[in-house]
């Protein structure tokens, strides 16, 4: 039986010693890490096998995932939690933060996910830069993000996860700001790691808050006390952790800087903003289970957040051109999804780490198809200058396809399974959420089937001298791979396998009767989706698409078009505020504050530049200010004496 | 242990070295005074590696020496170290040879031997201030290191320096003042509890009414707000690091300036503990307004150096908000912080120099797209820039985050406020970056050359401190937190236990 | 015996040097003004001191006429060499040590 804690449903975190080949879990982080290194420290001596290097390395660190994933299954469900004591990292008074990592179910699905994905992009990346000079710079800094990513999901306290959460950050950076000398990209990636950093605020704070409470920021210590704690401690925790994960998943408020990232090369797009380092908000919440179990109003925080971003996403989903804006919109309203899933409990959990993997299969997948489209189509991204790519790239298009079924839930897809699970859960807690989520999946189908008609179909509306033509099997590969994914990601939920493997962490929801059959929820979905594709054939299926965006369209594609005005309300609400701040403090400094305190002395030189012009040379004026000094000093004498 | 009086030597072999180098010939082009400098530097560094390596970490005051100056005063030449002053006297021995091989051509076409000379002196000062235990020592070797910093500023670098150097004269002195007339008080309380005497020893078990003590604590902490700097007494700052050569930049913020806050622990705790804690709130205060306030400015400027010198203004802030919020992370995490920021500014003012050097300005504005050109420079500057705004995996981050959760433990909304600095940084260095780096490349840069060799040499073993203290800080907290323990034992501050209680182990087994 | 006069009279004198060196810029005569000034102060000191019948301030008298005497050497000199270099007596002209 697994210890749980004193309040919720939660297991406690109660890991055994590393033995036998957890022994090397260290080993996952260090490859990639020590790829990373040697591609940029090396410099141009590795230029020339630098990627086939970069490859290698999360490959072996995925072999190794594999053989610990099958160990893993081969335990007892309560032995299923293994921890690995690297060495301390810093100890001062009774805070002691060791390298330690935790290896249980949460973390092998994770790394299954950051390294089979990872490979796969990582070998599509070969033919996709390779033309570009810096390609083993590239490759260094994807293996930078696969080790960062690697430690977010292994280590066993927060300010571990800390450091692989900023690693991912920085590696973001580096990676959308990779073609710096487009002032665009420069501009991204620092936006990207600037909001973020804001979520990051609450992250810390969060940590401050765990060793101040619980004097740990261990998952062991902190999931063994939590139950002593208050709830209103325990929701501000909840709430400190959500608003770390809003500016790492993209979610609301802290969203904006998802499309700029767009910037950066496609497989970037594909593994980071898409599979891996967004989702790292739902596995901060996941994994943060036993504080937010207890404290329901955090728990409904999430919920609102979710909501919100689902249709955030979708709403830029539907009325992007740029493809790779369109997805990041649909990738912002899946992550919500999860969110949603997780800010259910413990009933959720373990659907939100289902649709997170679905999602990292189909949504790579179509981050890499459309990749290979804009490789054909000279790096254009705008799909009104797209249609009838089908013919032209076949593999691409029917993996895309298989992406595209996925996403939006065509039964027997691996997308259909995980969303119809959140739907299913959510109309169980609360009509209202599960509407929303429902509303969600009918728009999802709208959007992605607009930039299914938009590429594949309709006319063609290339530009000259573009010659679409199908990328090399280098690519191709992983997009079959995914795409078999996308099929079959479904197999997981088999007799609720993933709900039980993830037990351990999850905890076991009591069996609530739906309000509504299961198989009615599913009809239901499928009925919304359904009119969500009808109407996308409807408006641009049955129609021509323009080669410029119409400008005269409503206040709903305008307000789409401009991110639901996120750029703005930060600029109005932060931005602008900051820099009169700013602008503010430079005056501060040089009028008052310098003023003050060099004033002074200035005062002093100045009175003196005017009093030094009595020594004018003139000896009889000396001998007048003389004699009248003495006339002063006589008379003084005689008021004295004669008073 | 043995009688070597190894502090003296730490101490006089770069004073040797400033004479012998004040007194080579200054012919133009001649290498020999810094081929001599920079050997007298290495031999310092021998020495304070060789102390180091005596070290016996908890053990106190260590490698002590006392002999009587002024007996009327109860003067003493007193030198020994503990964790804190042995971290700052290795901090300086290791950055005075990287400065001084960054700097190499800094001097070119100037008095050559004088800038190494003057170096070498303020080396040999600020090693004595880190390792004096007599109070009226350590004044008169604060001062001291004016003189060499005076002429470093006001005779090497930019158009504007001798104003300067003035206005950081004036307000160094201003604070020595106070610190003088703060020290004549220290002899009266000592003198009215029996002998005079102004070892530290013996003046931290003197008895002094609280009135007298706060007198005196205000003394020393308005001085050594003026060297840290701290809110509102930065305004010399800027003005110093825009005008002065980075490497000078790099010994006056790295090294000098670490003077304040290693004085605020040392004197402030050590001699004044119930006067410390009465004034914290008002210290807190200033501490967290130079943190936001100094990473306002930094974003607004458009000169590198000023900018960077700014940032220090921010960092000061976090160490002194450390030291004040009286517990073993704040404590240890500032003493951890001044190493770091030492490391870290150090190489963003190095590189920095290196970028002004090849563009001839240093403009935020005129420089553009160095990327392309130079993609080392970058690179190392993009690496100190992250360890200064505090990324995780960077020696900085550690530091912060024990002075933030020290602040978020003395008060939440104080770890609040600081929190907001982790933003603020990210704004300044990235901006900084994006604007200067960044970009299309420039016509005109098409001569500009990657880093060299020496320049190499100079910031790379700061890059690999940078790297290894952030994973693995342990051997500077074990030096940093014995040390810590015996002063807030002294002060009198145990820190908080964690407020939730822990769960009942009996009761375990049930679950 | 009434010194009056004698005091008078040394007022009279005091106050024509004094007059005379805040006017006259010939620098010869500034001097013999101050030398009048001396003559004033000492023909007081002598009068004062038949009066009190003691040798106090005749004693003085004599410690100013030396101290004019070492004066008259210093000053002459200095205005020799100044007549020499700049071809003139003015103290006026003498007036570059200034701010």
């Amino acid at each position: 039986m697994i210890a749980l804690n004193g309040g919720g449903g939660i297991p406690v975190v109660d890991p055994t010693s590393a033995d036998g080949v957890f022994g090397l879990l260290w080993l996952i982080i260090a490859l990639p890490l020590a790829g990373a290194a040697i591609l940029l420290v090396g410099g141009k001596y590795t230029d020339k096998w630098g990627h086939l290097l970069g490859t290698l390395m999360p490959i072996g660190s995925f072999v190794l995932s594999v053989v610990m994933f099958a160990t893993l299954l081969g335990r007892s469900e309560e032995d299923r939690q293994v921890s690995q004591h690297l060495y301390t990292w810093f100890e001062v008074g009774h805070l002691d933060v060791g390298m330690d990592l935790l290896y249980d179910p949460l973390s092998a699905l994770f790394l299954l996910l950051i390294t089979g994905v990872g490979s796969l992009i990582h070998v599509y990346s070969i033919g996709y830069m390779a033309h570009d000079p810096r390609r083993r710079r590239f490759f260094g800094y994807l293996n930078l993000f696969v080790a960062a990513m690697l430690m977010l999901v292994l280590a066993e306290n927060y300010l571990g996860l800390f450091l692989g959460w900023e690693g991912v950050g920085l590696a973001s950076y580096l990676l959308i700001s990779f073609w710096q000398h487009k002032p665009s990209a420069a501009a991204a990636g620092k936006k990207a790691f600037v909001i973020n950093r804001v979520g990051d605020m609450g992250l810390s704070l969060a940590i401050m808050m765990f060793f101040v409470l619980f004097g740990s920021t261990s998952f062991t210590v902190i999931s063994e006390n939590v139950a002593n704690a208050s709830e209103t401690q325990l929701t501000i925790l909840g709430l400190l952790l959500l608003v770390g994960a809003c500016g790492k998943s993209a979610q609301f408020p802290l969203q904006a800087w998802l499309l700029d990232a767009m910037e950066g090369p496609t497989p970037v797009s594909a593994l980071i903003h898409a599979a891996t380092m967004v989702t790292a908000g739902v596995y901060l919440i996941v994994r943060s289970n036993f504080v937010f179990e207890l404290a329901p109003h955090a728990q409904t925080a999430v919920v609102v957040v979710a909501v919100i971003s689902i249709f955030w996403g979708a709403w830029i989903g539907c009325a992007k051109d740029d493809i790779k804006k369109a997805l990041a919109g649909s990738t912002m309203s899946q992550i919500g999804y999860m969110m949603l899933a997780a800010g259910l409990g413990v009933a959720g959990y373990a659907f939100a780490i289902f649709h997170l993997l679905m999602h990292g299969f189909f949504k790579a997948n179509m981050f890499l198809g459309a990749g290979s489209v804009m490789h054909g189509m000279d790096d254009d991204v705008d799909m009104r200058h797209y249609g009838m790519v089908r013919k032209a790239m076949p593999i691409t298009y029917v993996t895309f396809a298989a992406g595209y079924l996925a996403i939006i839930g065509f039964p027997g897809f691996s997308g259909f399974w995980s969303k119809d699970k959140i739907i299913e859960t959510a109309l169980a807690d609360n009509w209202i959420v599960g509407l929303c989520a429902l509303l969600g999946a009918g728009v999802t189908g709208f959007y992605m089937t607009r930039m299914m008609l938009m590429t594949f179909f309709g006319e063609k509306r290339w530009e000259k001298d573009v010659h679409p033509h199908e990328s090399p099997s280098v690519m191709t590969v992983p997009l079959i791979a995914l795409a078999a994914l996308s099929v079959v990601g479904g197999v997981f939920i088999v007799n609720d396998w993933i709900v039980e493997f993830l037990a351990p962490v999850t905890g076991v929801a009591e069996h609530h009767e739906p309000p509504i059959p299961a198989l009615a929820v599913s009809a239901l979905a499928v009925a919304v989706v359904a009119v969500g594709v009808w109407l996308a054939w409807v408006l641009i299926g049955k129609r021509e698409v323009p080669r410029e965006a119409p400008q005269d369209v409503s206040f709903v594609t305008r307000a789409g078009r401009e991110e639901v005005y996120g750029n703005l309300i930060n600029d109005t609400l932060v931005v602008n505020p900051g820099r009169r701040a700013v602008a503010g403090s430079l005056v501060l400094d040089e009028k008052v504050v310098d003023g003050v305190l060099t004033g002074g002395p200035m005062a002093v030189g100045g009175l003196a530049s005017v009093g030094r012009r009595v020594q004018n040379g003139y000896v009889r004026s000396y001998a007048l200010s003389l004699l009248a000094g003495a006339l002063i000093v006589t008379l003084a004498l005689l008021a004295v004496n004669l008073a | 242990m043995n009688d070597f009086p190894w502090l003296t030597v730490l101490i006089a072999v770069p004073l040797v070295g400033a004479l012998v180098t004040a007194f080579l010939p200054k012919a133009p082009g001649s290498v020999l005074p810094k081929q001599v400098a920079l050997g007298f530097s290495l031999l310092t560094l021998a020495v304070g590696v060789a102390i180091a390596a005596q070290y016996d970490t908890g053990d106190g005051m260590q490698m002590t020496e006392t002999h009587t100056w002024i007996e009327a005063f109860g003067v003493h030449y007193a030198l020994g170290v503990d964790g804190l002053g042995l971290l700052l006297i290795l901090l300086t021995v290791f950055l005075v040879p990287v400065v001084f091989v960054a700097s190499w051509n800094e001097a070119d076409g100037n008095n050559v031997p004088a800038f190494f000379a003057w170096a070498l002196a303020l080396e040999a000062f600020g090693l004595c201030v880190f390792a004096a235990t007599d109070v009226f020592l350590f004044y008169v070797v604060f001062e001291a290191t004016l003189i060499p910093a005076y002429f470093l500023i006001g005779g090497f670098g930019r158009e504007g320096r001798s104003f300067a150097a003035l206005k950081f004269l004036m307000y160094q002195l201003g604070g020595g003042l106070v610190l003088l007339a703060a020290v004549i008080g220290l002899y009266v309380v000592s003198a009215d509890a029996g002998s005079p005497s102004y070892l530290l020893s013996d003046l931290q078990n003197v008895e002094m009414s609280t009135t007298w003590e706060r007198w005196l604590f205000v003394g020393f902490m308005i001085a050594f707000a003026v060297k840290a700097p701290l809110f509102p007494l930065h305004t010399w700052l800027a003005d110093t690091t825009e005008k002065a050569t980075p490497g000078t930049s790099v010994l006056l913020v790295c090294v000098l300036d670490k003077i304040g806050t290693f004085g605020m622990l040392r004197f402030c705790l050590g001699l004044f503990p119930e006067a410390s804690q009465w004034a914290t709130p008002v210290v807190v205060t200033l501490a967290l307004i130079s943190i936001v306030y100094g990473a306002f400015l930094a974003i607004g400027q458009d000169d590198i150096l000023r900018l960077i010198g700014l940032t220090s203004l921010s960092h000061f802030g976090f160490i002194t908000l450390g030291i004040f919020a009286f517990s073993s992370q704040g404590a240890s995490g500032s003493i951890l912080y001044m190493v770091n920021h030492g490391i870290g500014t150090a190489a963003l003012f190095l590189i920095a120099g290196y970028l002004i050097r090849r563009k001839g300005t240093s403009l935020i504005s005129e420089i553009s797209g160095v990327q392309n050109r130079a993609p080392v420079l970058a690179g190392l500057f993009l690496v100190a820039g992250l360890a200064t705004l505090g990324l995780p995996g960077l020696s900085q981050f550690v530091s912060e985050i024990l002075v933030m959760i020290a602040a978020f433990d003395y008060h939440w909304w104080v770890g609040v406020v600081a929190v907001t600095g982790i933003v603020l940084a990210a704004i300044y260095v990235l901006w900084l970056y994006q604007r200067t780096m960044t970009g299309p490349p420039v016509a005109g840069d098409e001569g500009m050359k990657d880093l060299n060799r020496r320049e190499l040499v100079a910031v790379v073993p700061l890059m690999l401190a940078l790297v290894l203290f952030g994973f693995y800080p342990m051997p500077l907290l074990d030096a940093a937190n014995p040390t810590v323990d015996t002063l807030l034992e002294h002060v009198g501050v145990s820190d908080d236990a964690p407020s939730v209680p822990a769960a009942d182990h009996a009761e375990e087994g049930e679950h | 015996m009434n010194i009056t006069a004698y005091v008078v009279l040394s007022g009279i004198l005091f106050t024509i040097g004094c007059v005379g060196v805040l006017t006259r810029r010939n620098a010869i005569v500034v001097f013999m003004c101050v030398e009048l000034m001396l003559n004033a102060s000492n023909l007081a000191l002598v009068a004062f001191a038949k009066q009190h019948g003691n040798l106090d301030g005749q004693i003085a008298a004599f410690f100013v006429m030396v101290v004019a005497a070492a004066e008259v050497v210093v000053g002459l000199a200095i205005i020799m060499t100044i007549f020499r270099t700049r071809r003139s007596a003015s103290v006026d002209d003498a007036s570059l040590l200034k701010y």
